[in-house]
């Protein structure tokens, strides 16, 4: 007989994956607000003390729905010298990292300074969180790149903060939210796309945001279950006007990522998109071919909240009309929601794509050698 | 099956859990109101440290709006994704026919009958006035 006595369960963490995986979704938090401070002109700092920050839509000191768990997080992923879930580096190479062999994380801050009325405001609070992160994340551990935050609303100072990164190898993409002020594919982003485009990094879109609008096509829900699938119906009215607006058609060496989100609904809106496309094609002659062809060329999916159908062909199905070499394996460390590697992906799937899967495809999309 | 002693019963007061592995199988022992649990550590879903999760009840519903609100205390709630299982029998309620975690009966046994009977108390010293937790694996 042997027994350990431990007093907590950490050591009894999940069963490790072996081979080494990308993890395209990670959410790193500050501490403390002062943490972002040191990069905030004393302009800001001050203005953000006395009136704080003002943004499209009401309820700012927490999210509209309240969450599942303690800032929509594991329980377990409170660091051992406290903080939120999410601010420690030590802590997430232990808990994170290290056990999963995770070779490549991609960063992506929320609540950062997107979506706030005050457009100076609002890239200056980017451009700190941009510092932020190479100076707290991608300079201490180098398997980690960060997201380029932007002020998303004001297309053309996101521009510039854009090009003042580029070629940066701390980032690897732009980052955007779902939910804005308007559909994505509008003209108030395009400088957006057209500076990543140039600097050749792939623009993310991940799921939430504070754009003001309902956060359902239908209205305001009653539930945070109606937000949690909420996000596929809006990534899908984003995509459609990214599509239908003429983004890809304008920028075609533009690469988008959508990031939790889903993917099982790939297909459906293809088609539908395909079958209008053919019938009311005069109203929008920019779009040139088949919207399907634009989404399987420029979009890439990554995979947390992976789909879960109860038949796994289902899954495979849906996957191998996407592609295996569009999917990027994501986590979501520390939201709640979060993906185990070692469990996400049903059985059967041949060696070569389930290394697309786990690491290749986002070593290509992101450019790490 | 072999029996373990885990803890002198004081060590171990209601409200409170204890976290342990026996041969490499990681295990939690609940007391909740002076009732002894015993459960696999990890989640049948993505495989959490579930017995770190918070306490609950069971809320339960047989129309919109009547909500019934049960077994306070003793819903076990994974830190991940929030599925619930019954602490005294392990069963899932997402997917009750799919998912359980293992159970594992735990009792107190007064320490003369520890000491006697077949059950080695190997981590703890053995004050025969006292009673043990004892767990059945
Ligand atoms: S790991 Fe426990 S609910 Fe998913």
């Amino acid at each position: 007989m042997n027994i350990q006595f431990r007093e907590s369960s950490e050591a009894a963490s999940p069963l490790a994956v072996k081979t080494a995986i990308a993890d395209c979704d990670i959410h790193p938090a500050r501490a403390t607000r002062a943490e972002l401070y040191p990069y905030l002109a004393k302009r800001w700092q001050h203005h953000l003390e006395v009136y704080g920050v003002h943004a499209y839509q009401g309820m700012m000191e927490g999210p509209p729905y309240p969450k599942a768990q303690p800032n929509a997080s594991r329980r377990d992923a409170y660091p051992p010298e406290g903080g939120p879930q999410g601010s420690s580096l030590s802590f997430m190479q232990k808990q994170l990292l290290d056990p999963n062999n995770v070779q490549l994380g991609v960063l992506n801050p929320l609540n950062t300074g997107q979506g706030i009325r005050n457009h100076e405001l609002s890239a200056a609070l980017c451009s700190a969180i941009n510092d932020w992160q190479i100076d707290k994340w991608t300079s201490k551990d180098k398997r980690l790149k960060a997201s380029i935050v932007v002020g998303n609303e004001d297309g053309l100072s996101a521009a510039a903060e854009i090009r003042e990164r580029a070629g940066d190898k701390n980032f690897v993409q732009v980052l955007l939210l779902s939910r804005n002020v308007e559909p994505l594919g509008q003209r108030r982003y395009w400088p957006i796309y057209q500076a990543a485009e140039e600097a050749g990094l792939p623009v993310g879109v991940h799921a939430f945001g504070f754009g003001g609008n309902p956060i359902t096509p239908s209205g305001w829900p009653s539930y945070y279950i109606e937000e949690m699938v909420g996000h596929s119906q809006c990534q899908q009215s984003a995509l459609a006007s990214l599509v239908l607006e003429g983004v890809f058609e304008r920028f075609p060496k533009l690469k988008m990522v959508m990031i939790e989100a889903g993917f099982g609904w790939a297909p459906s809106l293809a088609w539908r998109l395909d079958k209008v496309w053919q019938r009311l094609r005069s109203e929008v002659p920019h779009v040139k071919r088949p919207p399907s062809e634009y989404i399987r060329e420029q979009v890439w999916w990554t995979t947390q909240p992976m789909e879960d159908p109860e038949r796994r062909e289902d899954l495979f199905d849906v996957i191998k009309w996407i592609g295996w070499d569009r999917l990027l394996f994501a986590t979501d460390y520390p939201h709640w929601d979060y993906d185990e590697p070692s469990r996400v992906l049903p059985a059967g799937v041949n060696d070569d794509d389930r290394e697309a899967f786990y690491l290749g495809n986002a070593k290509k999309l992101y450019g790490i050698a | 099956m072999a029996r373990h002693v885990i803890a002198a019963a004081d060590e171990l007061p209601p409200g409170t859990r204890k976290f342990l592995e026996i041969d490499g199988r990681p295990i939690a022992i609940f007391n909740i109101k002076g009732e002894y649990f015993g459960l696999m550590n990890r989640c049948p879903h993505q495989g959490a440290a579930l017995c770190e999760g918070p306490l609950i009840g069971l809320a339960q519903s047989t129309d919109p709006g009547e909500i019934e609100y049960t077994k306070l205390g003793e819903i076990l709630r994974c830190p991940w994704h929030g599925w619930e299982f019954d602490i005294r029998t392990g069963q899932s309620y997402c997917d009750p026919r799919r998912f359980r975690v293992k159970a594992y009966p735990a009792h107190v046994e007064p320490g003369a009958s520890v000491v006697k009977g077949p059950y080695v108390a190997e981590t703890i010293p053995v004050k025969v006035e006292s009673d043990y937790v004892v767990v059945d694996l």
